[in-house]
């Protein structure tokens, strides 16, 4: 054999697998505008369709004229709610049990509502369209704060209210009110309520998670085609689930499954926006079967920020106990969660409020309670997780705020503080007070690291140092350092207690090998960014001795791809992670027998060696994978079916909890509210690291969002619920030149139960740096007795703490 | 976000520009970088049923550099500033002020003459001309006058430049002294929270002449003569820099925006005047 005077390591190398930092494969197409996203289909016939949106936050609907609309050259026909009602489609279910108008029945909830859906020949002609349907509205009382809302006579949804005046269950549970969506809890009430009430010393805060958006680069949309002739509905659009958004269009619509393919294209970025399903995918497929032509629907930047699902807008009250020496003995959690006009949260069915009882974070503390409290108010729906599993950025921020709190408390640092609560690495698996088995870890290497690597007790002395010249009038600036250790739970998840819709959220990989000993891998994720098609190569590289090169990975086709759940929760790498090595396997079992057959010895005489099988012991005797590959399509082998393909559909056994510790140092000029990060530390455990070139790309985007998150990204609501920030003049979103440099670092503690023990990442650094960024900020006023401010800290609001505590003289 | 229809013109002289203008009236506006005008449009928050794009009439897009004065075409982009090194020697604040507009793709379109003639109180070129002491040359059916920029701004969006006029050209007197335009915003592409442009002249330790101008601090620019006066005959010291800022401070009427309330404006005008005018006395 020719390859034999390989080395063992160029043949690791040659196969570019786990561990390589392997060039994107699909940055040849992104980086010369080759890229396939839904508005690249162009489609022969095709027409658009927009919407009429509600200037209004709350308001009835008196009429709505589309005469002078359908006049207008171009324009084909106008859809309301009355045209969508005889097929039930005025209304579509949502992810959270609840239900959201399509178009709007009788009145509008939210700014931006969807009120009317103008098809016209070009989008030009649609938005002419648009300006020329005429709705009389009756203005309602405006509810935008969910406390207000859960005391207001106003009822903002009539379905909570039955004909007798009785509030009607919604689909979590009893209402309290007719503006009440649902109570979730978790832990044990009365017992930590006696702990909290008997400690030595007891913290209290209340926090606002505020309102923000995704904001993916790419907006939403859709081209829909019914094709009249053989009845089948192809639908391509940006969706981070399309095997899920599948079998959503056919229970609504009554087509059956197998006539609806859904195509997920090129995904400029998801974060969660495109988790769930919008009225713009259900009136274009309504429009193309009214039509018969392909039908596209584009959402514009204003379109997307105000309407598609928001992130966060949770009010967090907490206490936490402990002894005086530090040891944390009870947390209690209490949220109030704004859900808008609609619940259009993006979690697992049995969790209506994500996984926010992760908030015990990364401390072993032994008795804790949430309760979470989810309002509609006249705001977008939505709730999706934004960079996060779900709701687990507010949690992490809640305990990593909380903890800081309990520090200043105790008149201690906030570092040590961590230090003394951490699980312990003999510790896990732990099973936490809220409910959740965390597989692995260890916090305390971690994060002696990370200090280590900042030299942080240089930092406390250079701080303490500024304090004394900003006391003595010597210079205008502060320092802060943010810390923050978060443990993330992702990879959902287990069948047996996590669903979406009733679907069980494992997910999939079908592989295929061809006779020339190359192959392609089809799962039922998503990229939108990500980098599937290099990574999951890689995985397989690893399983089955092919070169990563030599692997196609495809996904986003429900016709070709096996069922999956989609990509959102950082559940990728843990779950089709986890099937596409589990797949890899059943490949590689395979080529064993064969590889056997044709070395003509016992299966179990054969072993596995990077890229061949081997004869034990005779190291000179074996079968490539590629020989392998071939033999499969043309021997006869007795006992062995011909051809060499697998599929595997992975449930997993729990979620998986990246962790990470992180420090930020920031420079605050206290008379202007200026930050200047001056420093970021970043160091992650994903467990086992598949790609690290990768997985630092992942990080610096996840951190420059948390960036963003913290320091001002926000939507704001004025008191008539009117978007505040609809256009990125105002919605902050960081370029590079608002980014510092970013160091990262890891440590690798690898999953027990993961076939590889990878755990995830995409989301881990935007879950760690929000309350890193925001502690860094409020560390900066700590000697000056701050306690906690909300975020977003912009300019402003940074200058009104500054005031607020007497500093501008 | 996609403008009504409307007609398109490229002339290729000023005669044809005057000539449609003179044909639609208001229903005509003029386009030089378009980086203002055409959102307005995609926002249907401006109906301009006829758009004369300028970036084929010739002649104004020069920069010269005489004896006394600078004259900058209307068709000078931002990046034509920056790149400009002769400019850039003699009148430096241009190309510090410029670099603080937008970021470069925008530079690349957006014109001076735009920037002063839309009378958005956000841009950074109006109070920059009118700390400079610049005039405005418009021409019109009635032929062409000069218009300062310290009497040209008279409300949001709202000059002395008639719907039949084209701004053609600014002219600056030759700058002297110190300089220096510090802006404050939220990120690259914003418009100020609040911004300062400052030129003073340095004689033998006194401050023989200052100009001030803020941005994004009122509906207009603010030119305050006051807190110039403030400074001349001083020797910037601490107590002269307090003076000019409350001089500052009486002349500016921030409103409250995304950027935050009037407290936090005022105060950060007042930071961002003393930064502007350490700077500039510095370099005088």
């Amino acid at each position: 054999m020719k390859d034999e005077v390989t080395s063992r390591d160029d043949r690791i190398a040659n196969l570019k697998g786990m561990g390589c930092s392997r060039k994107r494969v699909e940055d040849a197409r992104f980086t010369q505008g080759k890229g396939n996203y839904v508005d690249d289909i162009k489609l022969d016939g095709m027409i658009f369709g927009d919407f009429v949106r509600s200037p209004y936050a709350h308001a009835r609907i008196k009429s709505i004229d589309t005469a002078a609309a359908l006049e207008v050259p171009g324009v084909l026909a106008v859809l309301t709610a009355k045209d969508l009602e005889p097929l039930g489609l005025h209304w579509m279910p949502t992810l959270a049990g609840d239900k959201q108008m399509v178009l709007a029945d009788g009145k509008v909830l939210f700014q931006g509502q969807e009120v009317a859906f103008v098809v016209a020949e070009d989008r030009f002609a649609a938005a002419d369209g648009i300006e020329a349907v005429e709705v009389e509205y009756e203005e309602l009382e405006v509810l935008v704060d969910p406390f207000k809302s859960m005391e207001s006579d106003v009822v903002l949804r009539e379905d909570t209210v039955d004909e007798a005046g009785k509030l009607v269950d919604g689909a979590h549970g009893p209402r309290k009110h007719h503006n009440h969506i649902f109570t979730w809890e978790a832990g044990d009430k009365d017992p930590t309520f006696e702990v909290i009430e008997a400690a030595e010393v007891v913290a209290e805060e209340t926090m606002y998670y505020h309102r923000t958006h995704p904001c993916p680069l790419e907006t939403c949309g859709c081209v829909a085609l019914m094709d009249k002739v053989n009845g089948k509905l192809t639908l391509w659009g940006t969706f981070q689930a399309p095997h899920a958004i599948r079998t959503v269009v056919s229970l609504i619509s009554g087509i059956e499954e197998h006539n609806i393919r859904v195509i997920s294209p090129d995904i400029g970025g998801g974060f969660g926006n495109k988790v769930g399903a919008y009225p713009g995918y259900v009136c274009s497929v309504v429009a193309s079967i009214v039509t018969g032509k392909p039908v596209k629907w584009i959402e514009d930047r204003m379109d997307n920020l105000m309407t598609t699902a928001f992130a966060r807008d949770y009010w967090m009250k907490g206490r936490i106990s402990a002894t005086k020496d530090g040891k944390i003995t009870g947390l209690h959690c209490h949220v109030t969660a704004d859900h808008g006009g609609f619940d259009a949260c993006a979690d697992p069915t049995k969790f209506p409020a994500g996984f926010m009882n992760i908030c015990t974070g990364s401390y072993d503390i032994p008795t804790a309670f949430l309760e979470v409290n989810g309002v509609y108010t006249n705001k977008a729906p939505g709730g999706v997780s934004y960079r996060c599993s779900f709701r687990v950025t507010e949690a992490v921020y809640f305990i990593e705020r909380m903890i800081e709190v309990l520090a200043i408390e105790l008149h201690m640092d906030a570092a040590e503080l961590r230090r003394i609560n951490f699980i312990k690495k003999e510790q896990f698996p732990y099973t936490a007070a809220l409910g959740w088995e965390y597989d692995s870890g260890d916090y305390h290497t971690a994060w002696d690291k990370a200090l280590k690597t900042v030299d942080y007790d240089a930092l406390r002395a250079e701080q303490a140092q500024r304090v004394e010249d900003f006391k003595a009038g010597k210079t205008r600036s502060l320092m802060g350092i943010g810390l923050s250790f978060f443990t993330e739970i992702v990879g959902a998840g287990p069948v047996k207690n996590c669903d979406i819709l009733g679907l069980g959220m494992f997910d999939s990989c079908e592989i295929r090998i061809h006779p020339t000993g190359s192959a392609i891998a089809r799962l039922g994720t998503i990229s939108q960014g990500q980098g599937h098609a290099t990574t999951f190569a890689q995985i397989l590289a690893s399983e089955i001795g092919l070169p990563a090169d030599s692997i196609t990975i495809e996904e986003g086709d429900t016709d070709t791809a096996p069922y999956g759940l989609g990509t959102y929760g950082s559940r990728s790498t843990p779950v089709a992670g986890a099937a596409t090595a589990m797949a890899g396997r059943k490949i590689r079992a395979k080529a064993q027998m064969i590889a056997a057959y044709l070395l003509e010895v016992h299966d179990d005489d054969v072993e596995f060696d990077v890229d061949r099988f081997v004869v034990k012991g005779v190291p000179e005797r074996f079968k490539t994978m590629k020989e392998i590959a071939f033999a499969a399509y043309n021997q006869a082998i007795p006992g062995i079916e011909p051809g060499l393909e697998a599929v595997s559909y992975y449930d997993p056994p729990n979620m998986t909890y990246p962790f990470g510790a992180y420090v930020c140092v920031m420079d605050i000029d206290v008379d202007t509210g200026v930050p200047d990060i001056r420093r970021f530390y970043a160091l992650d455990d994903c467990g086992t690291r598949i790609n690290p070139m990768v997985i630092e790309g992942q990080i610096h985007g996840g951190l420059t969002e948390a960036l963003a998150v913290a320091l001002g990204q926000e939507i704001a609501y004025d008191d008539m619920g009117n978007v505040q920030t609809g256009t990125l003049m105002d919605f902050f979103l960081p370029t590079a030149w608002e980014v510092p440099n970013y160091e990262t670092d890891y440590t690798v503690t690898p999953s027990p139960h993961h076939p590889i023990g990878a755990k995830g990442v995409g989301e881990s650094p935007h879950v760690g740096g929000v309350p890193c960024f925001s502690n860094a900020v409020q560390d900066a006023f700590r000697a000056f007795g701050l306690r906690h401010t909300n975020m977003p800290h912009d300019h402003w609001r940074i200058w009104k703490t500054a005031n607020e505590l007497g500093l501008h003289g | 976000m996609i403008p009504a229809a409307f007609e398109y013109y490229r002339p290729k002289d000023m005669a044809g520009v005057l000539s449609i203008l003179e044909e639609q009236g208001d229903d005509a506006r003029v386009m030089a970088g378009g980086h203002s005008l055409i959102p307005m449009m995609k926002l249907r928050m401006a109906d301009v049923p006829h758009l004369i794009d300028l970036q084929d009439v010739e002649g104004m897009s020069g920069i010269d550099l005489g004896a006394e004065t600078i004259r900058i075409g209307a068709m000078v982009t931002q990046h034509d500033i920056i790149e400009h090194e002769p400019l850039a020697s003699v009148a430096p604040i241009l190309r510090e002020a410029a670099l603080q507009i937008a970021d470069p793709q925008v530079r690349y379109m957006g014109t001076v003459g735009g920037n002063v003639a839309n009378g958005d109180p956000g841009n950074d070129m109006p109070g920059l001309m009118q700390c400079l002491d610049a005039a405005f040359t418009v021409v019109g059916p009635d032929g062409q006058r000069d218009i300062p920029a310290r009497n040209f701004y008279e409300a949001a969006y709202m000059t002395a430049r008639e719907d039949e006029e084209v701004l053609t050209t600014v002219t600056i007197p030759m700058p002297i002294g110190g300089y220096a335009y510090e802006k404050q915003k939220r990120k690259i592409g914003d418009y100020a929270t609040a911004a300062a442009a400052v030129q003073i002249v340095n004689d033998g330790g006194t401050c023989a002449s200052a100009s001030i101008a803020m941005t994004n601090l009122s509906d207009t620019p603010i030119y305050s003569e006051a807190a110039g006066a403030a400074l001349v005959g001083t020797s910037v010291d601490d107590a002269a820099m307090s003076a000019a800022v409350a001089a500052m401070l009486g002349d500016i009427d921030p409103t409250e925006d995304n950027r935050g309330p009037i407290a936090f404006k005022k105060h950060v005008a007042g930071v961002i005047l003393r930064r502007a005018i350490e700077r500039a006395w510095s370099r005088a």
